[in-house]
């Protein structure tokens, strides 16, 4: 009954967002305070409509309501709490609530998270929130309905696929929609003021938090798909060019040039029409992750089940969505436009450069994932676009965004300041050069070292520019959270571009069919395979290996790593063994294999693979800690 | 002004010549090379090095075998992707259908630095 | 104004790329054999590992071969159907047992019937590789001189064999 009740608030939360687009966009454009008051209970009626559904939806998983056919087919009885809660967004009509929910939860958040934005543009934007909600419960309602009954009931659930039981993946799909979703509110704002046709610089300090919230969530979310998809695929890989990870990545660099050019904007009034289309385009990409993901248009290991119709709908809501904010863009756009004047050398002109560089980087990638399609739509043959390709187009785009990075944030804001990067390069030449000689006679690479020379080169200009802002690092009290942020993204960049560096010069692989006592090599480890072990456990049979390694004869560490064999599921998973440290990590994994030939073992060395996620942690953080910034907050 | 564009120049020139290695003599690092440019047909977006799946490690084998009898990495490449066809290039050959992926980013890149420094004043 | 519309446009063509995508599988690789002799090989058979099947015995017959394997499931589905045509249609069904366990094969032979001629026991993909195999079950029809007419990937059935199969074959015998 409850379910049904549920259900039923999911309908009236339709009805809720429609009446919160008519009385927001409608009062807005009277300029009827009552009507815009109206458009704003409306907001958070709705969201918490579909906050109770959902939490009726997680006690029916909790309960093991097996009547619910998503319940039935995603949970089991004994499962843990943890992946019965975890299990509501691990299929694809709980995970399309979350999104919806989130996307109410924005809505409801723009009124008193906003008290400084202008009454009028806020309900706008509200407004606008509504109708997206009215599309994607639509599509929850007409094509994804969770709440749908079995009859006869079934006795036990059928699992969640093993995959996904694991603590990163839990709190990943949560995290990745409160980035992905965020971009919605930005949309709104960036439609909003097309429908004003004023775009200022009051309209780019007010959006600013809502940029840094939606991606500081984007990065730690893909910081931790990366994470889990490391260990728990079992070939150590920490980022594949798989269209699915491309999809999230998309949003990513858009809003990472939006939360630049913004403050171009919100600074010098430049950049107004510019910062608008970003601010459609970031959301309309997380549309089409969605879309990607959702409708299984590019096959990927993380598509759920799919069905046609689910396809349909989701590109239909793209092409309205997108299509109507764009075409508003292409007539309203004029008048928000302004002749673009900036010096090559100064901050601005390196704000632009960062932009340009950051959506060619986007379309490039956005060209790679969806190449396939494009060829297979237009004459049928297959290709594939991966790793190798990414390689050569994206990294060097990379490598020229670091080069202005660095130097960028030291010139003068619209005055040209060329002298300045003369005296840079002066100052930084000859450490430069010393880590390039030094790392290129250990590594005995010369990728490796100028890498880990562009890598210091951003650090070190870095932390002059700190050096500049809090004089000689003695006034430390006047730092303003923004510049704190700036100063921990920029220095995350250079960690994470110095484990990627690492990692792509100097991590070895090896992969050896090796009995019980025989060893595998790979860099300076050993990697001896002690022993082998079968058995079941509660609902897998599992293989176990037992791995001692060590270094130049010394013992390392002894790693255990398991094949998995669900029955149930017709299902094999590997789980890793793995020591992760600041330095040198190292992994393996077993697969296949009998006592007579030997098992299929993989050893890897994986030097500072850590720094990568930690320096993609620093870039969150820093985003969560400009958000304390007042000068955001003030009206 | 130009030594300032030098620069980034010959940062592409290198990551291209780091990623074109030439191949090495030694059985292992050609076939985790090859292995590395070869999708595992029955897999998402992995090479066959990467992946655990049976097929991917008997086409490993056959690579590895290859080497053994002689054949250059073109020709063990250029056997996978008669069975395969283009799907099994994880690199994208460079011909008709991908002119337009090979050539876009590029083009981009030129265009907007052009336009960056007409459009300064 | 025109500058103004190049998003809208560029949303227009990727929704289009989007539309036909829908309509597509991207599993699907389509066959670079079609047309091609059937490539060369030397494996045992299932049965008698002393007794060696090569293309030659794919001569001078229209031939299915059927790619299969115990650890298969969607193969049980398929194979009632295999059952049902190995006596009634006048073709040379030969099955391709792959990437399997030779007892284990035949333990699931045994129980779930046998309509093969002949099998070919391919455990290290050899065969599998050169014919551009993805997965199973898949099906090859190979004409009179051991050319590869036909691939389908997937399970036939008896709408598949009529609609897709049987036209390949009658345009075989017919010449």
């Amino acid at each position: 009954m409850i379910e049904e009740i549920a259900h039923f608030m999911l309908i009236l939360a339709l009805y809720g967002s429609l009446a919160q687009g008519y009385f927001s966009l409608s009062g807005a454009h009277k300029d009827s305070a009552s009507m815009m008051r109206a458009g704003r209970y409306a907001s958070t009626t709705v969201f918490a409509l579909t906050f109770f559904s959902f939490l009726i939806l997680i006690s029916a998983f909790v309960k093991s309501n097996f009547s619910l056919s998503l319940v039935s087919s995603h949970s089991h009885t004994l499962k843990p709490l943890l992946y019965k809660v975890s299990g509501v967004w691990a299929n694809h009509e709980g995970s399309m609530l979350l999104w919806t929910l989130i996307l109410t939860m924005y809505g409801a958040l723009i009124s008193p998270f906003g008290k400084n934005i202008p009454l009028v543009l806020k309900s706008r934007a509200i407004g606008i929130q509504g109708l997206l909600a009215v599309g994607f419960l639509a599509f929850i309602l007409f094509t994804s309905n969770p709440f749908h009954r079995i009859n006869p009931v079934p006795v036990e659930g059928s699992g969640l696929n093993p995959l996904l039981q694991d603590p990163g993946l839990a709190i990943h799909p949560p995290i990745l929609y409160l980035g992905y979703v965020g971009f919605s509110v930005v949309f709104s704002f960036s439609v909003a003021a097309l429908i004003e046709g004023k775009v200022d610089a009051m309209w780019a300090k007010l959006l600013r938090p809502w940029v840094l919230a939606s991606w500081s969530f984007l990065t730690l979310g893909i910081t931790l798909g990366s994470i889990w998809a490391y260990y728990e695929l079992g070939w150590g890989g920490w980022w594949m060019w798989d269209p699915v990870e491309n999809v999230s990545f998309m949003p990513w660099l858009a809003g990472t040039a939006l939360l630049h050019s913004i403050m171009a904007l919100g600074i010098r009034h430049k950049l107004a029409d510019w910062t608008v289309l970003l601010g459609i385009s970031t959301f309309s990409l997380c549309l089409i992750g969605t879309f990607v993901v959702r409708s299984g248009v590019l096959v990927s290991v993380h598509s759920f089940a799919t069905d046609p119709t689910r396809g349909i709908f989701l590109l239909m809501l793209l092409i309205i969505i997108s299509g109507s904010s764009l075409s508003l863009y292409a007539f309203r756009s004029k008048k928000i436009r302004k002749h673009l004047k900036f010096e090559p050398f100064s901050r601005e002109g390196g704000l632009i450069i960062n932009n340009l560089l950051l959506v060619i980087s986007c379309i490039t990638v956005f060209i790679g994932t969806f190449y396939p399609l494009f060829i297979d739509a237009l004459s049928g043959d297959k290709i594939s676009v991966g790793k190798p390709y990414f390689d050569l187009t994206f990294t060097p785009i990379m490598v020229l965004l670091i080069l202005f990075m660095g130097a960028a944030p030291l010139l003068k804001w619209d005055k040209n300041s060329e002298g300045q990067i003369i005296s840079l390069l002066k100052k930084l030449i000859l450490p430069i050069a010393i880590i390039t000689i030094l790392t290129f006679l250990v590594g005995k690479s010369i990728l490796g070292a100028l890498g880990l020379a562009l890598a210091a080169y951003l650090a070190v200009a870095t932390l002059i520019a700190i050096k500049v802002k809090t004089k000689d690092f003695k006034s430390w009290k006047s730092l303003k959270p923004k510049t704190v942020g700036f100063a921990i993204a920029h220095l995350g960049v250079a960690v994470f571009a110095a484990g990627v560096v690492f990692m792509s010069v100097w991590s070895e692989d090896n992969i050896g069919r090796i009995k019980v006592g025989e060893k595998l090599k790979v860099a300076n480890y050993s990697f001896k395979l002690s022993s082998i072990n079968t058995g079941q456990r509660k609902n897998y049979e599992y293989l176990n290996a037992t791995i001692d390694v060590t270094k130049k004869g010394s013992s390392i560490k002894t790693l255990s790593t398991e094949q998995r064999f669900y029955p149930a599921r017709n299902i094999v998973t590997t789980e890793a063994g793995f020591n992760f440290t600041m330095g040198p990590t190292i992994f393996t994994a077993i697969s296949e294999g009998n006592s007579q030939d030997g098992w299929v073992l993989r050893a890897n060395y994986h030097p500072f693979v850590t720094w990568i996620w930690l320096g993609a942690l620093f870039m969150s953080l820093a985003g969560f800690i400009s958000l304390f910034d007042k000068s955001y907050y003030r009206s | 002004m130009k030594k300032c564009f030098l620069i980034p120049l010959l940062a592409i020139a290198l990551s291209f010549n780091a990623i074109s290695k030439v191949p090495q003599n030694d059985i292992d690092l050609r076939s985790k090379e090859i292995g590395k440019s070869l999708r595992c047909v029955v897999c998402q977006n992995q090479s066959i090095e990467d992946s655990d799946a049976p097929l991917a490690s008997d086409m490993r084998q056959i690579v590895k075998k290859r080497i053994l009898e002689g054949d250059t990495n073109d020709e063990i490449i250029n056997y996978m992707r008669r069975q395969y066809g283009d799907f099994v290039l994880l690199k994208p050959p460079f011909q008709k259908n991908t002119l337009a992926l090979w050539i876009l980013p590029f083009m981009l890149i030129v265009a907007s630095g052009a336009w960056f420094f007409k459009a300064k004043k | 104004m025109i500058r103004s519309l190049i998003p809208l446009f560029a949303l227009l063509i990727v929704s289009i790329i989007f539309a036909v995508g829908l309509t597509k599988d991207p599993r699907s690789i389509p066959s670079q054999l079609i047309n091609q002799k059937f490539p060369s090989f030397s494996l045992s058979e299932l049965n008698d590992a002393e007794n060696i099947i090569t293309e030659k015995d794919l001569l001078n017959k229209v031939s299915l071969v059927n790619v299969f394997g115990s650890w298969c499931a969607a193969c049980i589905t398929e194979h009632p159907f295999l059952m049902g045509i190995s006596d009634k249609e006048n073709i040379n069904l030969i099955g391709m047992n792959w990437r399997d366990d030779r007892t284990k094969a035949i333990n699931w032979l045994n129980y779930y019937g046998d309509p093969y001629d002949k099998i070919i026991y391919d455990d290290e993909s050899t065969l599998a590789i050169q014919l551009g195999v993805t997965g199973a079950p898949e099906s090859f029809i190979i004409d009179f001189q051991g050319q590869i007419r036909y691939k389908h990937v997937g399970i036939i059935n008896k709408k598949i064999w009529e609609k897709d199969i049987l036209p390949v074959i009658n345009s075989i015998n017919m010449i």
